[in-house]
């Protein structure tokens, strides 16, 4: 294997190329966050601030009660739709993984019925808005992200009838133990691989989603901070034309490296604990790849 | 012995109730969210009244559709649909294989997943976040091309988000950005399942590096390639909705270049409230994407019944 040594050095380049490329309009965006405001408007935006300012972020600061609310509204969604939908998923996913179910094979089909076939974003619209009337709720971000559709419940059926025994569960069930406790007792714990993986993909498609928010908010209050950074990034002056901040604005507020800020205040989290999750992300990435 | 087959059935229900309960929830919602919308399809076939509600609405038969098809919207959006993620599909395979096969190749296991990491970066954040990066390119006033790239080749700043004719190829140039770390991904997973056994043998008989790429990696992973290709052709009738709303900002000047059925839906229910329009938009979308997964999953498996989705 020697005679590839020579290669490595080659590969390593490439990646370094690659990895620049990747990251380069990240660097870009926090350089510009950074930069004082009137030189921005000489020089546009720049890998190396010509004139150094947290400007930016200190006017954020100031208008930090809009901030915190979207991150709080984001934060909340997240917890309790990744819970409720790993929860609801869960259930769901039990029962289809016992071949003994009665009618199984007529209720995965309706589970699975769901991959194929969708109705479309109209009539979607039209039944959380006009029969459930879910315009304007925190209900909106929450439920039509719960499953989506049936694929993570495959995922995790999947799972749950390959790697438990079914010995086990009729051997608990003949000692008294019922269904719901086996689900908890059993199933679960011995399932948390699963579970796990479904749930950071959960949290991340909360994390990132701005599409509900787009078709069913209309109310600044309830913004995530997907949301606000959606309505910054079409108009510039949205935070200073709902005084979601509550406060006194300077008059000319440095918009251009705001907007930059917002981008990186969105970003930060994620990309700081990108490190410890990507593991179990990449391996989420991998089973929802191949059958569920 | 004179029981009715369903009183043995009934048994077996009550037997099950505990697990017949637990699903409620999940079916519930799948109907809700799911199995509604597919009957509300029918509002295609209407003329959609709020004050009449939307059951008592009138039929109007096929009318929608020939609105839609009569325009030259239905044949524009289609075509940017399918020469988009077709351009998509190839680009990005071909991009993926190429970086998993190099990612395998580098022999420092820390380096390997620290590329892994930043590659599938972009992949993990939302197109909101893409929009910013794209307009801190492209800003016309202070974008990074407009003044400080451009001027370095002495041209002229460019106001990129009025000029339709870069946009295929700035869309196709994020797309690739965003995308390929998660095919990569998917990929490398593929070659790293290949038994060395194969590779050993090669080097003993001398084979090249290039010429064990072409003669072992690339054929052994030539099922996962095939049905990853075969999915996305299956789901070519509907585009990233963000990429084609986000990215260029919702500029009115670039829609014919960056309108699909998926903003094309979204704005007639959105900002035009053309609900007959967008809901026979949206239907002839999930009739044609219904048609075209059956299909790409039937070729799945004739090839390879294992690989098949159902």
């Amino acid at each position: 294997m020697k005679t590839n040594d020579m290669y490595q050095p080659v590969v390593h380049a490439i990646f370094i190329i690659l990895v620049a490329l990747c990251l380069f309009p990240f660097v870009l965006l926090i350089m510009s966050s950074i930069t004082e405001e009137s030189a921005i408007i000489s020089n546009g935006y720049s890998f190396w601030p010509s004139e150094f300012s947290l400007e930016a972020y200190s006017y954020l600061w100031i208008q930090k009660a809009a901030m915190f609310n979207s991150y709080g509204i984001t934060i909340l969604i997240t917890i309790v739709g990744t819970f409720v939908g790993l929860l609801i998923s869960a259930l769901l996913a039990y029962p289809l993984s016992r071949r003994d179910l009665p009618l199984n094979s007529m209720l995965s089909f309706l589970v699975f019925f769901t991959l194929l076939f969708n109705g479309g974003l109209v009539p979607t619209y039209l039944i959380y808005t006009e029969v459930f009337h879910m315009k304007n709720t925190l209900m909106a971000l929450i439920i039509p992200g719960l499953l989506t559709n049936g694929f993570f419940i495959l995922l995790i059926r999947t799972f749950f009838a390959n790697s438990i025994p079914v010995q086990i569960i009729e051997s608990a069930y003949i000692d008294g133990a019922s269904e719901f406790k086996i689900f908890y007792s059993m199933v679960l714990p011995l399932s948390l691989p699963i579970l796990a993986t479904i749930g950071l993909m959960l949290t991340i498609n909360y994390w990132n989603d701005w599409f509900n928010g787009l078709i069913y908010i209309t109310e600044p209050n309830l913004f995530s901070i997907q949301n606000l950074l959606n309505r910054m990034l079409v108009n510039i002056q949205f935070l200073q034309q709902n005084n979601l901040g509550g406060q006194q604005m300077s008059a000319n507020p440095p918009m251009n490296s705001v907007r930059m800020a917002m981008a990186v205040i969105g970003i930060l989290p994620l990309i700081l604990i990108y490190p410890f999750f990507q593991k179990y992300f990449v391996k989420g990435l991998t089973i929802g790849a191949v059958k569920g | 012995m004179a029981q009715t087959g369903w009183t043995p059935f009934f048994k077996k229900l009550k037997r099950y109730r505990a697990l017949f309960l637990m699903m409620i929830p999940g079916i519930a919602y799948l109907i809700i969210n799911n199995y509604l919308p597919m009957f509300g399809v029918v509002i295609a076939f209407k003329d959609i009244n709020y004050a009449k509600g939307i059951l008592a609405s009138d039929w109007v038969g096929l009318k929608n559709f020939e609105y839609l098809f009569k325009t030259a919207d239905a044949y524009i959006i289609t075509r940017n649909t399918i020469l988009y993620n077709g351009s998509f599909i190839i680009l990005n395979t071909v991009m993926a294989i190429a970086v998993a096969i190099l990612l395998n190749e580098v022999r420092a296991k820390l380096a390997a997943r620290f590329y892994q990491s930043v590659i599938l970066l972009p992949f993990l954040i939302s197109m909101v976040i893409v929009g910013y990066l794209v307009l801190s390119m492209l800003s016309t006033e202070s974008g990074y091309l407009n003044l400080n790239l451009l001027p370095m080749f002495g041209m002229e700043p460019i106001s990129w988000y009025f000029e339709p004719k870069y946009w295929p190829y700035i869309l196709t140039i994020v797309h690739i950005w965003k995308y390929t770390g998660y095919l990569c991904v998917i990929f490398l997973a593929a070659i790293i399942g290949i038994d060395h056994e194969y590779y050993e043998a090669a080097t003993i008989d001398g084979a090249t590096k290039w010429q064990q790429i072409r003669a072992i990696t690339v054929p052994l992973i030539a099922p996962t390639i095939t049905i990853m290709t075969l999915l996305a052709i299956g789901r070519i009738f509907y585009s990233d909705f963000g990429l084609f709303y986000q990215v260029p900002l919702n500029s009115g000047p670039l829609q014919p270049v960056t309108d699909v059925i998926d903003t094309y839906v979204y704005r007639g229910l959105m900002t035009l409230g053309d609900i007959g329009m967008s809901s026979a938009a949206g239907l002839y979308q999930s009739l044609v994407g219904f048609i075209l997964v059956l299909l790409s999953n039937y070729i799945v498996s004739r090839r390879n019944k294992e690989n098949a989705l159902f």
